[in-house]
């Protein structure tokens, strides 16, 4: 199958320091895809290069085989790449229903409508609340985000992500701050997703990743060292070397 | 599964009774200001058209977190457009006249909106101070256009659908200017509840986020300062029609100062806030100036230095605060 999102030799430095060295990938359709590193290893920055929060030196990005890499971060969303961010940026006087519900009018192309609210369009309602129930959120969905805990709002910041609907994904590190009792729930949501969008997620839960991912990703201070599968991660001797004394260590003792 | 369709329905009919409650408030408000001051409507009605103003400000700046001290170059500019169609080219119909400051302040609105929102934070507010000195000086020089500092006069608006006339007692004008407020009032509930109100308290909070949903900040925010300049606009509008003269302080730089006062008084963010903090300021002013003309001014400085510093969030905002905590406390 043809790619839906290609990164071509992305360059990005800051000040001096090279964040993102040369990393290039493709994603078809349906793939399943984990980013993994140490700390610091640049994966949020990928994230917003790609996304065009930030510009990178040099690189292409391309969606559907079309360059984007000029087009701002809002034509790229409205083209189908979609991100959710590693620390939540949710609205707190807003409610989980008026995040999701902003996210699927923005979507339709119905955001900007002055009349109406979204409380009394049911097929809005409707998609929002199945949406917040398959995350755990019903009971909370009208609920202030500041009056909600932590742990609920990774979960809505995934919940916006997925309302959008995607063609590309890219999760930042969807579970940290997740209790271990509710990675459950965004296993199942990523699990009915539609088959034929892209997800690549960073994550450092390895029994998470191994379970979601049919291809792993490894950047290590800005460059990709392994892009191969599950299986084998474990066995490369490049990756063993970055991770030495990192968490990596700490879950295979766990 | 029970639950849920309570909480579904609780929401929206919150807010019709809270649409309720507020259409009642200013009819009985002014039905009370009629009664108490029947000699003084003209007072009533000027804070009628400030209240307006001030309900235009918390619009971008409350809704939307748009610092501006420029805010009455969109209400001026309503005021200058409703006076120069019936001075110089004969748009007396006060409907019509209404239609003009609409406009007037709508276009104010989009210049001031493309210029102030190219920046943010204090830059932002330099450039709406800049603009309301231009917007003044302006006014000032096109003096054959709009009288320059004796104010534009010759302003003298037929009878209001043609049978009532606008009276020296300033009835007419007063009743015309409720009728606007609710009008206004009415719409801008539906406006802030819309998914185009849900997309600026969003742009309030993390413009980057709601780019991140695919929306643009911008444009949102300049379609919300070109509402807030009709908004304001009406207001300068129903002063025109009231006074019958257009001054060059409906364009002052004092004006949008003290419409941010008001609104910070009563609470920023809610409609009722921005009404309530305009009609305690200009009843404030305007009693203590007259039963103490030498030390007014500080008097209206300890108001706010007490609200301010007891009540931060404003008036209302502090007064829901209170009552939907006792509220929350019963259940
Ligand atoms: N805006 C920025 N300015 C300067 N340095 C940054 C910026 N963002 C990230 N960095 C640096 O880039 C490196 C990679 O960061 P990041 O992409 O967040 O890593 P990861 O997500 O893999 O943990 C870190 O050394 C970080 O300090
Ligand atoms: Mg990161």
């Amino acid at each position: 199958m043809s790619a839906v999102f290609d990164v071509l030799n992305l360059k990005k430095a800051f000040s001096g320091l090279t964040v993102t060295n040369d990393v290039s990938l493709s994603m078809a359709p349906g793939d399943r895809v984990a980013l993994i590193g140490p700390n610091g290893a640049g994966k949020t920055t990928f994230v917003n290069l790609v996304t065009g929060s930030l510009q990178p030196v040099s690189g292409e990005v391309r969606l559907n085989g079309q360059t984007v890499t000029k087009i701002n971060a809002i034509g790229r969303v409205r083209r189908g790449l979609v991100r959710s961010f590693q620390v939540t940026r949710l609205f707190q006087e807003m409610t989980p229903a008026e995040h999701v519900a902003l996210a699927i009018l923005q979507r339709d192309g119905r955001a900007g409508k002055m009349f109406g609210n979204f409380l009394s369009m049911p097929e809005v309602l409707d998609e929002a609340s199945g949406l917040l129930a398959k995350l755990g959120l019903a009971d909370l969905m009208h609920r202030k985000v500041s009056e909600i805990a932590y742990g609920q709002q990774r979960l809505l910041e995934i919940a916006m992500a997925l309302a959008l609907k995607p063609k590309v994904l890219l999760l930042d590190e969807p579970a940290a701050g997740v209790p271990q009792s509710d990675t459950g729930r965004i296993e199942q949501a990523l699990a009915d997703l539609p088959s034929d969008l892209a997800v690549l997620m960073i994550e450092h839960d390895m029994d998470l990743v191994f379970r979601f991912a049919k291809r792993v990703i490894v950047l290590a201070a800005g460059t990709i060292i392994f892009d191969g599968s599950p299986a084998d991660v474990t066995k490369d001797a490049a990756v063993r070397e970055a991770y030495l004394g990192s968490y990596a260590n700490a879950s295979h003792a766990a | 599964m029970n639950r849920e369709t309570v909480t579904k329905t609780m929401r929206p009919n919150r807010s019709i009774t809270r649409d309720l409650i507020g259409i009642a408030a200013i009819i009985v408000a002014s039905a009370l200001g009629y009664l108490l001051f029947p000699d003084n409507l003209a007072l009533l009605t000027r804070i009628i058209a400030i209240a307006l103003l001030v309900l235009s400000l918390d619009l971008v700046t409350g809704y939307c977190g748009v610092a501006t001290l420029g805010h009455a170059a969109l209400f001026g500019s309503g005021a200058y457009a409703a006076g120069i169609a019936a001075a110089h080219y004969g748009i007396t119909d006060p409907l019509l006249m209404t239609l003009a400051g609409i406009l007037g302040g709508a276009i104010a609105g989009l210049i001031c909106g493309v210029i102030i929102l190219r920046a943010h934070g204090l830059p932002q507010l330099v450039l709406s101070i800049s603009l309301i000195y231009l917007f003044h000086e302006f006014a000032n020089k096109a003096s054959s256009w709009t009288g320059g500092s004796d104010g534009l006069s010759g302003i003298s608006p037929d009878p209001l659908f043609g049978s009532f006339e606008f009276d020296l007692w300033g009835q007419t004008a007063y009743v015309f200017g409720v009728f606007l407020l609710l009008a206004v009032f009415v719409l801008l509930r539906f406006l802030v509840r819309s998914p185009f109100g849900m997309l600026c308290r969003g742009i309030k909070e993390d413009p980057m986020r709601i780019m991140a949903m695919g929306a643009s900040p911008k444009i949102t925010l300049i379609k919300m300062y070109v509402i807030s300049g009709a908004v304001a606009g009406i207001g300068g509008a129903l002063n025109a029609i009231s006074t019958q003269v257009v001054g060059l302080d409906s364009l002052s730089f004092t004006q949008s100062a003290e419409a941010l006062v008001m609104l910070v008084l009563g609470g920023t963010g809610s409609l009722f806030g921005a009404l309530m903090g305009t009609v305690v300021f200009m009843l404030f002013e305007d009693y203590v100036s007259a039963a103490n003309p030498f030390h007014w001014l500080t008097m209206v400085g300890a108001l706010l230095i007490g609200v301010v510093l007891c009540a931060p969030k404003g008036l209302y905002g502090t007064a829901a605060d209170i009552i939907t905590r006792r509220l929350e406390k019963r259940t």
